[in-house]
């Protein structure tokens, strides 16, 4: 039966526990926000990883590594750009620019990181291909996964209390009164400075995360780290739409309705 | 005949029928059952959809009550509460601080899909081993304009004194909107 499905039922760390414990060789295929990811496993180890949108080149990912510089990167795509990976990487630790080392653990880290922002992809189709394998000229690895899983669990119970925590995006932030309070003394992530910029009763936290470009899971942990501090409140956006409409009275007119609370009020106090 | 709701949710436990109950003028219709697994059985039975209590206003006007656990898988609900809810209560165990972190979070859903009123009970204010209230507003990261109140879900004196600053509330709302 193929296995296939969806990251609402089945996690990506469940799905790397049933690929390690069956040892799996293929490529699994997962459509996330905007982006595909391709993690490809043999016998059950991470092999290799791409992610379709980003430049996947050997030379990109050891630039981002900062084991070669931009320009150098530059250089390479333009004198080497037909070379495979494969091949490139001859040539770099031939010309003594890398060590093999160097090399493996570059694409370690990449494919690593890979895995690890399929974590934090919560909804989203799977399936895996068999048949799939790393495309000819690429570098693979061998990675035991154990980690990566033990990993995972862990986000997933940071997930789970988080969206217990601020169960919902649609809401917005505001900051609390507390006077003597200078944000200028408080020491925040680049992460937190960037939601905090956008911290306004008009902006939802679905708003600022799209703004801030942070996904779903990294927004919550800003903004719990911000709330746990005291810094903001969670408060009903200005103008919000909400998702079932609520028509609180039987009426429409004003006067009547008025008039039904009085009613209510009379009673209660009666009881 | 025109009739209205308020919603009481809350954690488990907290006493959301004993609220109803209180100033309800039927019995409370509750759909219980009972508690099998170990880890909850600090009661017999717990509310598994919802309690339901009237109060009849006048000829033309009824109130009811609904009490719901307020949990994510109880999203269905929201169609049948949505109509005619003037707005609703988080009822809280003052003596349980675990159970805060699932008040929160009910809280927050319950805001996040209605605009309307809302008051926060502490209840069991009598019992020893109860939070003080400004405690309580501090765990519960309830803002000082947020309605914390002094409950004690068996006595009618304290439910009514919720339900009207609830109504105190949406009338508060009414004149500023007006205004």
């Amino acid at each position: 039966m193929a296995l296939k499905g969806n990251l609402r039922d089945f996690t990506i760390t469940q799905l790397l526990n049933l690929i390690n414990l069956a040892k799996k060789t293929g490529t699994l295929v997962v459509e996330g926000p905007g982006e595909i990811a391709k993690v490809m496993f043999r016998d059950g180890k991470l092999a290799f990883a791409i992610i379709e949108q980003e430049d996947n080149s050997l030379a990109a990912i050891l630039q981002r590594n900062k084991k070669i510089t931009a320009s150098q990167c530059r250089l390479i795509k333009e004198k080497a750009g037909q070379m495979s990976d494969k091949e490139l990487g001859l040539v770099l630790i031939n010309a003594g620019y890398v060590s093999q080392n160097d090399i493996l653990a570059s694409l370690q880290q990449y494919f690593k990181n890979i895995v690890r922002r399929l974590f934090s992809w919560m909804d989203g189709f799977f399936r895996f291909d068999a048949t799939e394998v790393a495309p000819s000229g690429k570098i693979t690895v061998r990675l035991d996964l154990e980690n990566l899983i033990i990993e995972g669990s862990r986000q997933l119970q940071e997930w789970e209390k988080l969206q217990e925590e601020i169960p919902s995006l649609e809401m917005a932030l505001k900051f609390t009164e507390r006077p003597g309070t200078n944000l200028r003394n408080i020491n925040l992530s680049v992460e937190e400075w960037r939601v905090v910029s956008y911290v306004n009763p008009k902006n939802s936290m679905r708003q600022i995360a799209r703004a801030a470009k942070l996904n779903d899971m990294e927004v919550r942990r800003v903004v719990y780290s911000l709330l746990q501090a005291g810094l903001v409140e969670i408060v009903r956006p200005s103008g919000a739409q909400y998702p079932t409409p609520i028509r609180m009275f039987p009426t429409n007119d004003k006067a009547e309705q008025k008039s039904l609370v009085n009613r209510l009020i009379d009673r209660i106090r009666s009881l | 005949m025109q009739t209205v709701k308020i919603v009481v949710t809350g954690p488990f436990n907290a006493g959301k029928t004993e609220f109803i109950r209180s100033v309800s003028e039927i019995d409370v219709v509750s759909t219980e059952r009972k508690i099998s697994s170990e880890v909850e059985k600090i009661k017999e039975t717990t509310t598994v959809a919802m309690d339901f209590g009237r109060i009849t206003v006048d000829n033309d006007l009824v109130l009811y009550l609904f009490g719901t656990p307020g949990q994510k898988r109880f999203d269905f609900m929201w169609e049948i509460l949505s109509e005619g809810m003037l707005g609703f209560i988080v009822i809280v165990d003052s003596t349980r601080p675990e159970t805060f972190r699932e008040a929160r979070s009910i809280l927050e859903t319950f805001r996040a899909y209605a605009p309307t009123p809302y008051v926060v009970a502490a209840n069991k204010q009598d019992a020893r081993d109860a939070w003080d209230i400004d405690d309580m507003r501090l765990a519960l990261r309830l803002g000082p304009k947020m309605k914390l109140l002094s409950c004690v879900a068996t006595n009618k004196e304290k439910v009514k004194s919720v339900l009207l600053e609830l109504l105190y509330g949406i009338l508060a709302e009414m004149e500023e909107s007006r205004s």
